[in-house]
């Protein structure tokens, strides 16, 4: 890692996620990468010698960010937390540009982030299956599949059920222990 | 996708108006189903209908953010989505007539919205296929979301038109009314024709028939019938597409621009 990016990615990994102030907009995979910016070309002629760095100390960085969801109103929030965290340890130094390319999706959300979600009472999204085929038994299939992957977040129990696909914040559908009789947040494979 | 390249300048101007067809029907569904903010017949309803409201909300800025970038390069300048969505009258919005119809009873608001929702994911589908690749990833994003969409409508399709006698009536009712504005999901234009050449736009015509097949699907487990094709709104070339609307969307407008237009430079 080059002299600079790991302190990049240090400060990133101090920004929570608004809604869900125990995981990082790393863990959640909401930030996808630094790159660096050449602040100059390179002289002409002059090729670097080999094994140096091709990027010098000075570089900028670029911060890639891409949106959960469409209309997550933490987007915003989240952006200009990932600015103030950035300008707190490299003042000016980087810039963030959104990537929408290839859709954000939960599968790139950090196994300890889920250890996480799952402590906080919010069952963690599976790893993403097939989508159901919008079909007349599409919503049926949702349902009876929803049921049978998502464990009780309290109690463990897999007698769970969804009563909505659609929760407090667009990443999270509403469910029920038919055990322990909580409800509970998931957090939908998406 | 592949096709024919059109002149630049007259290539943008298309591809702004269709970026505008493609951004008012999720802006104006989104209006319509905020106005069920807290009112909707139970809590998990009312939440479900706001969180759909909000991701059309946000796809829809993502096309007008876009449409604004696209406008500035053969514009003098290039408007913000702010300005496109709030100043711009009805007969500049390029919306499809169905989603701007009146919210009426939940029945009626399930289905326009099942309508939509399984005519709107094959639409992104086939976007996501776009040559133009800020299309296709605004396409392939909005598309997961539109998938918990058309699995919600169409169940709740199903659970009411399959439900008590009152809601069969008034589910087979609703759909019956609404069934004139489905024809222009399918009608394409000149200018859709230049752009499905160049390979950008999707060809909504292919959409048809697997729009056809997925709803009736849905509509006889659901014990509805499919109304009959009949008079169709919008299909020749003078419909909301081409900014010929119902009365109802100067209402919506009235009411969604209010605050912006009488004070230009509110800021929250």
């Amino acid at each position: 890692m080059r002299a600079g990016e790991a302190v990049i990615w240090g400060a990133l990994a101090g920004v929570p996620d608004p809604e869900l102030p125990f995981v990082s907009v790393v863990e959640l995979g909401i930030v996808r990468a630094v790159e660096p910016i050449p602040d100059v070309a390179p002289a002409r002629g002059i090729t670097p010698a080999r094994g140096t760095d091709p990027i010098p100390a000075t570089a900028r960085w670029r911060v890639v960010v891409t949106p959960t969801f469409s209309g997550c109103p933490a987007t915003r929030v989240i952006e200009a937390d990932i600015r103030t965290a950035l300008d707190a340890v490299a003042p000016g130094a980087c810039e963030i540009v959104t990537r929408l390319a290839p859709p954000w999706s939960t599968d790139a959300i950090a196994p300890e982030a889920r250890r996480k979600l799952a402590q906080a009472g919010i069952a963690p999204p599976a790893f993403r299956c097939t989508a159901a085929a919008v079909t007349r038994s599409g919503a049926a299939a949702a349902l009876a599949r929803g049921a049978a992957a998502v464990a009780c977040p309290r109690c463990g129990s897999q007698h769970t059920r969804e009563v909505s696909r659609f929760g407090s914040t667009p990443c999270k559908a509403q469910f029920r222990c038919d055990d322990c009789l909580e409800p509970f947040d998931h957090f939908k494979p998406h | 996708m592949t096709g024919t390249a059109l002149p630049p300048a007259s290539a943008d101007a298309l591809l702004f108006d269709y970026l505008l067809r493609l951004a008012d029907s999720d802006i104006v569904l989104a209006q319509r189903l905020g106005e069920w903010v807290g009112k909707g017949p139970v809590l998990e309803e009312d939440i479900a209908q706001t969180n759909v409201g909000l991701d059309l909300l946000g796809q829809g800025r993502l096309w007008l953010a876009y449409a604004g970038e696209v406008e500035a390069r053969y514009a003098t300048r290039g408007r913000d989505e702010n300005e496109l969505a709030y100043f711009r009258d009805g007969s500049e919005y390029r919306n499809l007539l169905l989603v701007e119809q009146p919210n009426g009873s939940y029945a009626d608001t399930l289905v326009r919205q099942f309508l939509y929702d399984a005519w709107h994911l094959r639409m992104l589908d086939a976007l996501a296929r776009s040559r133009d690749e800020r299309i296709a990833a605004i396409a392939a994003k909005a598309s997961k979301e539109v998938r918990y969409h058309v699995e919600r409508s169409s169940g709740w399709v199903v659970r009411l038109g399959d439900g008590t006698d009152e809601s069969h009536v008034r589910m087979q009712r609703a759909l019956d009314a609404l069934w004139m504005y489905t024809g222009e999901l399918f009608a394409a234009d000149a200018s859709d024709d230049a752009l499905v050449a160049a390979g950008i736009a999707a060809d909504v015509t292919a959409l048809r028939e697997p729009w056809r097949q997925a709803v009736g699907d849905v509509l006889a487990e659901a014990t509805l019938a499919m109304p009959s094709d009949g008079w169709m709104q919008g299909v020749r070339g003078r419909g909301g597409r081409q900014g010929v609307h119902s009365e109802h969307l100067g209402q919506l407008l009235a009411v969604m621009q209010s605050l912006p237009r009488a004070m230009p430079d509110a800021r929250w």
